[in-house]
């Protein structure tokens, strides 16, 4: 039934931008957010660039306080929503997870299409309101100022919701595709650990994000009806509102690094060219780590008022999350012995993301210590922290990712010399920000502040510069990927000699991903 | 259900048989019902947090609501409930006719009960029982000075689901539309038992709410 004609895929079968915009292939889709997840993570990263030059010096160095704490706000509104939340299950997932489970397309290909359409709505009314009232409020919209502040809440919080609605549609979407799609033989144990890593991730965007859900419609109400619920002035409890909204958040910081540990683990076993050590581990701990990130949302709120007996118990439960974590981490290690290492550019990004995703656990092991945490609290070490882990982390896999797939994207190999280069600059620029924050953090330099005391200044310089060379390494990312698709040589079917079922079809992809269906007769990574 | 014969409804491609695609879809849906007991469950548990904290306040407001009109509205639901099911029950068994009316009986049920809820509502307004900081103490004699609360959480709950019983009116309207161009058969009705686990988790969300704003106090 499928057309066999080798020179047709999924690009060139159909032609004109509506066959894209309407487009109900997995793959396609895939590529829309790929795109407009770039988009965004361009409009982000100009936030960040600028909250770091607003800091390069004591005193107002560039724009006023206020404006300020609107780049601080949109920076991470548009990093955690628009890019990190959707990045990886929602481009590399829709993706590959049908190619990697031997499956013609996700279980609702409608329901995908209209996934990305809600992340387009609710992006586009979170980019309206920069031209209405901006907001000042943070990412985490906390009450009661966010119900007082002129910015305008009640569209962004609603924005927020329809992406958490895309968000949600798409983990329902990608249980059902692995629990129902699998082809023969493609039982739960032979799927790709990136398989696992989405499924678990899906699971917490189904479980969690409907609670944020009704938490930040509260918080519309809030502005629109005045109902009271989070507002002091009325009765109601603005710490509700903070343990409603981390109920989800702490989990979205999984719904962050789970998929980006699939890409991990996918990447160090092609490139040691050994199989996995301890899959069914690998497999496991992600959704240990996804049963326990329920129970530590109060970790957060260790200064809030919470008691002090809620405070040890949130504490310790933190601290089990490096178990499930460490596996992983002592796997993928092992993995690594005796290997027959390759450090092409894929690769690097993921040792890159061992070795700073361990910075950010162990730091995060720190903050879980309640006596510590009292110290820590809301200063540059916590950001310093959650940017390891995020960046380091999810965004290193992310790029780690985008390489090793690449070739089968679109067919094209890029250019290798160019990609190590990125990883060098990114790499180093990284540690060049983000390092001095957790000296900073330490000598007690608080967070989201407009201004700090000339004791700061030398160090806030060096983040400042390291800034500049993490936005080099992207800007030449961006080169990498449009040299390649305007003048990539083309790839082999299986450029990297790995075993998973995708690179077993031509590259790119045919419409209907397999000629045949595949039968499954082995594990996902055969190598020895 | 494992009766689904697949010569008589074309699947999507990516499925292997008709069966195939409606076990999936059912999961989907069972899925999303999952999500929405979720986000009703947010709500439900910040009205146990206040209701204990404020439990004279949350008595007064309740007093406030007249039970005849809530527990009409339960039964109104709990039929609908049932008309649903059997409407579901005679397209599997080929009955056409049964199963319009049946349809068309959930729908008039739904609109009985928004009616109910619209008089309830503008009753509430025209003695000021407003939302939060809407409600003025001292015109409605409130004991509370905090009574908004009670009636911001009143109308976040049952707005909130007055929202999805009218998201399920339409989509009765939508599966009975399609069932009168012949869609359906008893071996293709996937779209409607999908309504009609939505409209049961509706009326089953209902049932907690009544007690819980009606009658606790």
């Amino acid at each position: 039934m499928a057309n066999h004609d080798s020179n047709l895929n999924y690009i060139n079968e159909f032609k004109g931008i509506k066959s894209w915009l309407f487009s109900l292939d997995h793959k396609r889709i895939g590529i829309l957010y790929m795109i407009s997840v770039m988009f965004f993570f361009l409009l982000g990263g100009i936030a960040a660039l600028g909250i770091r030059l607003e800091l390069f010096s004591v005193g107002p160095t560039l724009m006023t306080a206020d404006t300020y704490n609107q780049f601080m706000t949109y920076h991470g509104a548009i990093m955690v929503f628009m890019v990190i939340v959707p990045g990886i299950p929602a481009i590399l997932g829709n993706f590959f997870l049908p190619l990697h489970i031997g499956a013609k397309d996700v279980a609702f290909p409608r329901l995908n299409l209209l996934s990305w359409y809600m992340l387009m709505l609710g992006a586009a009314m979170a980019i309206a309101t920069l031209f209405i009232h901006r907001l000042d409020t943070g990412w985490t919209f906390y009450t009661p100022y966010s119900i007082k502040t002129s910015g305008s809440t009640a569209l962004m919080v609603v924005a927020v919701f329809i992406m958490g609605m895309s968000s949600v549609l798409t983990g329902l979407n990608f249980i059902a595709t692995v629990h129902k799609l699998r082809c023969e033989g493609m039982t739960m144990y032979r799927i790709p650990l990136f398989v696992w890593a989405l499924y678990s991730t899906a699971i917490l965007q189904v479980l969690a994000t409907p609670v944020l859900a009704i938490t930040l419609l509260l918080l519309a109400m809030e502005r629109i009806l005045g109902v009271g619920i989070f507002d002091p002035a009325l009765g109601g409890d603005p710490v509700l509102f903070q343990h409603f909204f981390w109920f989800y958040s702490h989990p979205a910081v999984y719904i962050m690094i789970l998929p980006a540990m699939g890409v991990v683990s996918e990447l160090i076993t092609t490139f040691s060219r050994k199989t996995i050590f301890g899959y069914t581990a690998i497999a496991y701990s992600s959704l240990g780590i996804a049963a326990v990130s329920f129970f530590v949302w109060g970790h957060h709120m260790y200064v809030s008022g919470q008691s002090e007996t809620a405070g040890i118990v949130f504490s310790f439960l933190t601290m089990l999350v490096g178990v499930p974590t460490a596996i992983k981490m002592f796997n993928w290690v092992s993995t690594l012995y005796r290997g027959s290492i390759s450090f092409q550019s894929p690769m690097l990004f993921a040792l890159g993301f061992l070795f700073l995703f361990m910075i950010g656990g162990v730091t995060g092991i720190m903050l879980a210590t309640l006596a510590i945490d009292v110290h820590f609290h809301d200063t540059y070490f916590v950001v310093a922290h959650f940017h390891y882990v995020m960046v380091g982390g999810t965004l290193m896999a992310l790029m780690g990712g985008f390489y090793y797939w690449i070739p089968k994207m679109f067919g094209k190999m890029y250019n290798e010399g160019l990609a190590r280069l990125t990883f060098v600059l990114i790499f180093i620029g990284f540690n060049v920000t983000f390092f001095p924050q957790f000296i900073l953090g330490a000598m007690g330099m608080p967070r989201r502040y407009f201004d700090y005391i000339p004791a700061y200044e030398s160090l806030n310089r060096i983040s400042t510069v390291g800034s500049w060379l993490i936005g080099a390494g992207f800007l030449i990312s961006l080169y990498v990927i449009i040299d390649c698709l305007v003048r990539g040589k083309k790839a082999p079917e299986n450029p990297w000699g790995s075993k998973t079922l995708e690179w077993t079809v031509a590259s790119p992809p045919p419409h209907h991903n397999f000629h045949h269906d595949p039968v499954v007769s082995a594990g996902p990574y055969e190598y020895r | 259900m494992s009766t689904v014969n697949s010569h008589e409804h074309h699947y999507a491609h990516h499925f292997k048989n008709a069966d195939h695609e409606f076990v999936t879809s059912k999961q989907g849906i069972w899925l999303f019902m999952v999500t929405e007991i979720l986000m009703f469950g947010g709500l439900f548990v910040a009205f146990f947090i206040y209701h204990a904290m404020y439990p004279e306040m949350f008595a007064e407001g309740a007093k406030q609501l007249d039970w005849r009109m809530g527990f009409t509205n339960t039964l109104v639901l709990i039929f609908s409930s049932f008309t649903m099911a059997l409407g579901i029950h005679y397209i599997q068994k080929g009955d056409a006719r049964k199963a319009t009316w049946n349809l068309s009986a959930t729908i008039l049920c739904g609109a009985i009960f928004m009616v109910i809820k619209y008089f309830e509502y503008t009753h509430k307004f025209h003695l000021g029982f407003f939302p939060g900081k809407y409600l003025d103490v001292a015109r409605v004699g409130a004991e509370h000075a905090n009574l908004g609360l009670y009636f911001g959480f009143y109308y976040c709950m049952t707005g909130l689901h007055g929202i999805h019983v009218l998201t399920g009116m339409s989509l009765i309207v939508w599966v009975l539309f399609r069932h009168l161009r012949g869609d359906f058969n008893p071996h293709y009705y996937t779209p409607v038992e999908g309504v009609g686990i939505f409209w049961h988790i509706v009326d089953l969300v209902w049932i907690f709410l009544f007690p819980l704003l009606y009658l606790v106090g």
